[in-house]
């Protein structure tokens, strides 16, 4: 049943494509109405997710595709796969409700939209890795056009980027997969085949960063991370959230499913250089959205920071850094899509400018106090407030590092303290007048906040505020899974050298 | 679970509920928005006297909140002493602050807001006294860090409101910061969060955090350092008055500052000798500094502040001198005058629209009798005058410090009996200057009494700010935390004597320089670089700022160009130009057609499989 979220989302992309260009109308509801039914099935599907004989891994779909390679159209899920799949309807459907305003070739950005989402779902329920990587392309693919075409701000430049970055990322990664099938000898692209082969630690020694490096560009990871803020400033706002929201999790995700798993002896032996780059990310892309003068940047380069904990929290390879960092995907998902909503939906689509020195003087504060009060609470929540989920997240990922790097959480730490001057920052700037603000501009009142925008916040925020109150939802879910064949040698091994 | 702990638990959700309903139903009908949430923290008062009276009851009730592995975070209720006399400050002050507020916000177009986020407040700080262990009481420390925030920026129209909560926020996430660092290392030390099983261990081995305890205990102290304002990071409370001032009387001066006080008794078993150390002297240095720049203030409730950080400084002095329950018998009483004075002042405010600067007032003292008498009562009680609350708490402190064959120390000593002539001048001007005299502006002359909703709560504080100081609150604490052995007995008569000195001479300095009527301060006209520096508050927002631009805005600035310049410009500009004549070339098939496009990818990606594979095998 989960491989219908996959299915879903391709057929309305295809029926969006058939739609006239006339009917913007019909093709946004046409794709409201398919990442309503995706993200159905796929909540059901964790509601429904249980463990097969103590085995986390449930399979959905086993088929041979390409026998003389030993490719398999293998779709399974465990309880990591079924978080992002919930995290990928939530987002998806609010992206699809921040995204009612477009116009021009409606039909063909959902379609590519819809793409782009089908694409995100075979990842995160693919267990064959050739699947898994085919998907992974299919994903990278629209990005590319919805950028180009519906994008702004150099937009042709951040499209041309982000593709680049993707490519170099997949290319990686595609070595590393390759290296691990020639290897193991096994004639299979399988998860749970591949991992049968003991991998000798000189082979893992090189496979294990070059794959990671290959996915983690893709989440943003700091030296590699200049493609996000570019990209998600470029993109129009439904493709900045989906951006932010589930492709930046692909890289995180690939890195967890893939190098991870196969080779967690070439990952004890880098996890510290690497942790540190993680760490790097977390300040940097804090102090760097610290002195930006785009509102939109300070939020692209807040998830280089955010996507950091991530990172760190796969990095500290203990139980309680792992949950932190799916916990963390899935927060930053859905905040960091709110928070591209505000600026992106709310506050550009309205004043055309995003220069804070212009929206300083617009008292938006007065004239959109629905924007005003999402953004406190976005910002809040992705800067830890409790009660919403980035504090959970946060928590377990300081804790799972402050037991593997000390030096690390404490750099976290002082993210958290950058990200709180940032946030605090932006929000007096755009919506509170300051000191320095130069006389209102614009004195014309700005179109209302519409249901839609109503809509999606509420369902951001709810999502938010449930997984903060009752994280067990999402960690009753992890926690085991972390223990599946494929994650035990991680944690295993690293444990074995304490 | 028995009664007192249900009690605990509606006593901990009332003002949540309020705070919910008020913010989903009620944000247009004013008047009921305010009975939901008098009537929560009221009600919240009565069981809070239920779980008091009934007493006999201590321990803790649990339930599990995350549990990973080893990692495990509970939500719970502990009632002992120390809660159960907190809770009785908390609601207790909080249901007057509530009521006063009624009348002192009447007529802001965000009444129901200020009510909302008044609940808020009252969850949260109820949430850390309540707290059993390390995890709940961080969470709340953060959640009381929003409310305060919200209510400090409560008139976000204001810049200066504005900016004062950003100060606030950002000045107690460094301190949380610490925080959160100190709760770990106890945590990967001890391997519990909980506060009774901590106890347990600590009480077995006290030498669980190793040669780390000292750095554990210090970190855990820059939360209090936080949220109390403790020196260095005093500078976000003064600025914090620009907050309704109901809100500056609950949480900037009776309750939330006082939440690093009480963390501190609630961990007092952890910290070792070293920290407590500096927790003394950075308490003596707070009460002397503050009580220093509170001298040249001329906006009553900066002074106020001041007053409040320097008394803060005593209390947490009293922590670092192994004296917990005199620190908490203090922080009862200075909740009970300081509410009292903050809402003075607030009447005052009131009566002359918004007008701060006392030495635009003047001659209140016929326009506001009732206003006058229970501020000078709350002077008097603060000063330290026998038989007022402050003499008893304040000498419970001085005692501590002049216990100089245990824990004492002579030069904390002397910082906290010149701090005490120093809060004598300053008070004693403050009333002289404000209510003295002749009226010095329109607005003074136009004053008259506030509202009885106003100066009803005024009344009541006025019985508990007199006669809080007899209850025998510090042995009861004392007993509470488990310290059989309280020293400073013997010192106390030599403390008294040495604070009935301080109220003499700081009370006849400042009846010579202010007891006639005058129209400038006389410390400014003569000591002017003095005044200068005090008025500025002794630079520390400078210093602080010119630091915070300094690395702050070079690292940033380094990190934006090594962003920009290295790995945008460099490399990606490299890699661009490759690409873009390869676009160039492949802008031929760029026909806008999905097919196409299509096509071609699946071109691509055969070319890709091809190579790779093909070069592998």
């Amino acid at each position: 049943m989960l491989a219908w979220t996959v299915y879903i989302s391709f057929l309305s992309a295809l029926g969006c494509f058939l739609v006239p260009k006339e009917r913007p109308d019909l093709s946004r509801r046409l794709a409201l109405a398919g990442t309503i039914a995706a993200a159905v099935v796929g909540l059901i599907c964790a509601i429904l997710y249980a463990p097969v004989d103590g085995n986390p891994i449930v399979d959905t779909v086993k088929a041979s595709w390409i026998p003389s390679l030993g490719i398999q159209y293998y779709l399974a899920a465990d309880g990591i796969s079924v978080v992002m799949v919930v995290l990928t309807g939530i987002a998806s459907v609010a992206a699809v409700l921040f995204s009612w305003n477009i116009e021009d070739r409606a039909n063909e950005f959902f379609g590519f939209f819809l793409t782009l989402i089908g694409g995100v779902y075979g990842v995160f329920i693919s267990f064959d890795l050739f699947l898994l990587f085919v998907f992974y392309e299919i994903a990278i693919i629209p990005k590319y056009f919805l950028i180009a075409i519906w994008g702004s701000t150099r937009k042709s430049y951040g499209a041309m980027k982000i593709v680049l970055y993707s490519f170099i990322g997949s290319a990686l990664a595609l070595i590393g997969i390759m290296a691990a099938f020639v290897v193991s000898g096994a004639h299979s692209f399988e998860l749970q085949q591949l991992i049968q082969h003991p991998y000798t630690p000189e082979f893992q020694r090189w496979a294990f960063p070059v794959t990671f490096i290959g996915f983690v560009i893709l989440a943003g990871m700091w030296p590699f991370h200049t493609w996000a803020p570019t990209g998600h400033v470029a993109a129009p706002t439904g493709a900045s959230m989906l951006l932010a929201g589930v492709v930046m999790k692909l890289g995180a995700y690939g890195a967890l499913r893939v190098p991870m798993t196969l080779f967690p002896m070439g990952a004890t032996i880098w996890r510290e250089e690497l942790a540190l780059l993680a760490a790097i990310s977390i300040v940097a892309g804090a102090l760097v959205a610290l002195v930006q003068s785009d509102f939109k940047f300070i939020i692209g380069y807040s998830s280089v920071s955010h996507m950091g904990f991530v990172l760190l929290g796969l990095l500290a390879t203990t139980e309680t850094g792992l949950s932190g960092a799916v916990l963390q995907m899935f927060s930053h998902g859905i905040l960091a899509g709110l928070l591209f909503a505000v600026v992106g939906r709310m506050v550009y689509a309205r004043t055309h400018t995003r220069e804070l020195s212009q929206l300083d003087g617009m008292d938006l504060g007065r004239k959109l106090p629905f924007a005003a009060t999402v953004f406190l609470i976005a910002a809040l929540a992705s800067v830890g407030l409790p009660g919403f989920s980035g504090f959970v997240a946060e928590l377990h990922v300081i804790t799972g590092a402050w037991s593997s790097f000390s030096y690390t959480a404490i750099m976290a730490g002082i993210g958290i303290v950058i990200g709180v001057a940032y946030s605090l920052r932006a929000l007096l700037t755009v919506f509170w007048p300051s000191n320095q603000g130069c006389p209102p501009l614009r004195h014309e009142p700005l179109p209302a906040i519409t249901a839609q925008e109503k809509i999606g916040s509420v369902l951001l925020i709810g999502t938010s505020l449930i997984i903060g109150i009752y994280p067990r939802l999402i960690l009753d879910l992890v926690v085991p899974s972390l223990h599946s064949p494929l994650l035990e040698p991680l944690i295993g091994s690293v444990a074995g050298t304490q | 679970m028995t009664g007192a702990f249900s009690l605990a638990w509606i006593v901990l959700l009332l003002p949540l509920v309020s705070a919910a309903l008020i913010t989903l139903f009620t944000l247009k009908n004013d008047k009921l928005s305010a009975k939901i949430s008098i009537g929560a923290v009221i009600g919240g008062f009565v069981l809070s006297l239920l779980i008091f009276l009934t007493g006999g009851t201590s321990g803790e009730h649990n339930i599990t909140w995350i549990s990973i592995g080893d990692f495990q975070a509970t939500l719970g209720v502990r009632i002992d002493a120390l809660s159960s006399l907190m809770l009785l400050v908390v609601t207790g002050v909080g249901s007057l602050i509530h009521w006063y507020s009624q009348g002192y916000m009447k007529g802001d177009r965000s009444y129901s807001r200020y009510f909302a986020c008044l609940s808020m407040f009252t969850f949260s700080m109820l949430g850390i006294v309540l707290a059993s262990n390390f995890m709940q009481m961080f969470i709340f420390w953060e959640l009381v860090g929003v409310s305060s925030y919200l209510l400090i920026g409560f008139w976000y129209e204001r810049p200066a409101a504005a900016d004062a909560s950003k100060k606030a926020f950002l000045t107690n996430r460094i301190g949380d910061f610490g925080f959160i660092l100190g709760i770990i290392m106890v945590w990967a030390a001890a391997g519990s969060l909980n506060f009774t099983e901590l106890q347990g261990i600590f009480g077995a081995n006290p030498e669980v955090l190793g040669a780390t305890a000292g750095l554990a205990g210090v970190l855990l102290f820059c939360g209090a350092m936080g949220k109390s304002a403790q020196f260095p990071l005093h500078v976000w409370l003064p600025d914090a008055m620009e907050g309704p001032t109901p809100v500056s009387a609950l949480i900037h001066a009776a309750t939330m500052v006082a939440a690093g006080v009480f963390m501190l008794c609630r961990i007092f078993f952890l910290l070792s000798p070293d920290a407590l150390m500096v927790i003394a002297w950075i308490g003596g240095i707070t009460a002397l500094m503050a009580a220093v720049i509170a001298l040249q203030q001329n906006d009553i409730k900066r002074i106020l502040a001041y007053s409040t950080l320097s008394q803060l400084g005593y209390m947490v002095m009293a922590v670092g001198l192994h004296a917990p329950g005199a620190a908490m018998f203090h922080l009862t009483t200075h909740a009970f005058f300081k509410a009292m004075l903050f809402l003075g002042a607030g009447s005052v405010i009131h009566a002359l629209h918004h007008e701060q600067d006392i030495w635009k007032m003047g001659g209140l003292k016929e326009k506001m009798p009732a206003t006058y008498k229970t501020f000078l009562i709350g002077t008097l009680a603060l000063c330290g005058v026998f038989p007022l609350s402050g003499f008893f708490s304040k000498d419970g402190i001085l005692a501590a410090a002049a216990d100089f064959r245990h824990h004492g120390n002579m030069v904390l000593f002397a910082f906290g009996v010149l701090a005490a002539v120093l809060t004598t001048l300053y008070m004693a001007r403050l009333v002289l200057v404000a209510f003295h005299g002749s009226n010095r502006s329109d607005s003074a002359s136009h004053a008259h009494e506030s509202p009885s909703v106003m100066t009803g709560p005024l009344w009541i504080l006025l019985i508990p700010s007199i006669i809080s100081g007899w209850l025998p609150i510090e042995s009861f604490v004392n007993s509470g935390i488990g310290i059989e052995h309280a020293g400073g007995h013997t010192e106390a008569p030599l403390a008294m004597a040495f604070s009935t000195l301080a109220l003499l001479i700081g009370g006849s300095v400042a009846w010579a320089l202010y007891g006639k009527q005058r129209e400038t301060d006389p410390i400014a006209d003569n000591l002017h670089g003095l005044s200068t520096a005090l008025k500025n508050r002794l630079y520390f927002d400078e210093i602080f700022s010119g630091l915070i631009f300094i690395t702050h805005e070079a690292i940033s600035k380094l990190a934006g160009w090594l962003d920009r310049a290295v790995l945008g410009g460099f490399v990606v500009k490299g890699l661009y130009n490759v690409v873009d004549v390869l676009g160039r070339g492949i802008r031929l098939f760029q026909t806008g057609s999905i097919q196409t496009y299509a096509f071609l990818f699946v071109l691509g990606v055969a070319f890709v499989l091809y190579f790779v594979i093909g070069g592998i095998l």
